[in-house]
């Protein structure tokens, strides 16, 4: 909170290459202080390989990375001590007490708090003298959160914290966030591709998706600018109505639903279109969740001939 | 508080606002009645307390509940007149989703008019003031 950026992060024109192949392309992306950011994707979208830039264990090649403002990889120890870090692989080593990591971390962290500790392992039902090795896959997620939050990090990143975990352990991870934003306006980045746990907590959304950002919106506004549509013909079709500034079409036959976009529509959807010859009524539109935002956003329909690219033709010829 | 949040489907806060909205018009929280706090409601329902906020702006708006400085939010004493841009706000919507299925299903105006009239004499007749 002390750096001068308004930013917690800031990355610029971030691309990363594995063996030829692009893991992030061009990724240029901002996280305000105090906001709870969610970073979703498909597995392999790039979201681990970005947040390890983060951390420190990737030096930018192309682009450049600037966390509470400095480079990561510049001192990567004095950054460390200020962030809370958490990954989905249950890497604590087994042999450990609860107490001893407890005691691992104090001595790494200069911000740790002794009783802030206790008090979460109260809240989490941990007992020092537990082995890590004896505690459930659930247990072993709290004590890793444990370790991330007891030096109250002023950033705290978590990449896909509650993958494979039981539903408790999820929302004690879940509300162990919220906590600590609200605590003085901390920062969170958290990395998901459980659409419904990004939806409850995060007041950002950023989609990466085959190495690229393709949309980082606030979430409330969301429902705002995206509407969901349905239209219904008598003639079935194959492939989508082209229907303009719309995208992510999804559906068969007679009923297909797109997604408006009304930043780009004027005055909200059409009643009625004509498509390829077909008349399409709206049967229906209601304000886009982000489950359907996202699913329009990823998925390609195995005919690409009518996406987003051909409704801006459509909109020349009106 | 339990407020219960699903995924997928209406805008998270507008969940929470239509189900304190139903206890407020049902009588299950009375007047002068506190909320819990934007913070701990956000926490044990583990949602953003910028979206606890924006329910609760909401239902200020809509005169329901009202915030006290310095103390907290609380059920209003005495219901405030909604302003008629809010009432219409809050009724076009759903006024829109019943003309859009009145027109495919072949509703002429009239007959519209009508059921609505109707509607509203069965209605208020089942009310008991």
């Amino acid at each position: 909170m002390s750096s001068l950026s308004p930013h917690a992060v800031e990355i610029r024109s971030l691309s990363r290459h594995f063996r030829g192949k692009p893991a992030l392309t061009d990724v240029t992306l901002n996280i305000d202080h105090g906001s709870i950011f969610g970073l979703v994707g498909l597995n392999g979208a790039g979201k681990t390989t970005l947040i390890r830039h983060l951390i420190g264990s990737m030096k930018a090649l192309h682009g450049s990375v600037n966390v509470l403002g400095q480079d990561p990889t510049i001192r990567p120890e004095k950054l460390l001590a200020r962030i809370g870090y958490m990954s989905e692989e249950d890497s604590l080593p087994q042999w450990m007490r609860v107490n001893d990591l407890i005691q691992f971390c104090r001595s790494v962290y200069p911000g740790w708090s002794d009783r802030y500790a206790a008090e979460l392992c109260e809240m989490f039902s941990l007992s020092p003298a537990a082995k890590l090795k004896s505690l459930s896959k659930g247990g072993r997620a709290r004590a890793a959160l444990l370790a991330a939050i007891a030096h109250r990090p002023e950033l705290l990143i978590l990449d896909e914290p509650s993958s494979g975990l039981d539903p408790i352990a999820r929302a004690d991870i879940l509300e162990a966030i919220i906590r600590t934003t609200a605590d003085e306006g901390r920062t969170v980045l958290f990395s998901s591709h459980l659409l419904d746990e990004i939806e409850r907590v995060c007041d950002h959304v950023a989609l990466l998706h085959d190495g690229k950002l393709l949309e980082s919106i606030a979430a409330d506004t969301l429902p705002d600018r995206y509407l969901q549509c349905w239209y219904k013909s008598d003639v079935p079709s194959t492939t989508p109505p082209t229907i303009p500034a719309t995208f992510g079409p999804s559906g068969d036959g007679t009923e297909w639903s797109v997604l408006l976009d009304l930043q780009q529509s004027r005055g909200g959807p059409d009643i009625s279109v004509e498509s390829a010859g077909t008349r399409w009524d709206l049967i229906r539109s209601e304000p886009a969740t982000l489950q359907r935002w996202f699913a329009g956003r990823v998925r390609t329909l195995p005919n690409r001939q009518r996406t987003t690219v051909e409704t801006m033709e459509v909109n020349e010829s009106v | 508080m339990l407020i219960q949040v699903q995924s997928g489907s209406q805008p998270i806060y507008q969940q929470i606002v239509e189900q304190i909205r139903f206890r407020i018009l049902s009588g299950q929280l009375a007047s002068g009645d506190e909320l819990p706090t934007i913070r701990g409601l956000a926490e044990s329902i583990q949602v953003n307390p910028n979206t606890i906020a924006r329910a609760y702006r909401e239902l200020e708006h809509e005169g329901l509940v009202e915030k006290r400085r310095t103390t907290g939010t609380f059920v209003s004493e005495t219901p405030r007149k909604i302003s008629a841009a809010r009432r219409r706000a809050l009724l076009v919507p759903e006024i829109d989703k019943l003309l859009v299925l009145a027109e495919h299903l072949g509703v002429e105006p009239n007959e519209f008019h009508e059921l609505i009239d109707s509607r509203r004499s069965a209605i208020v007749q089942q009310e008991p003031r």
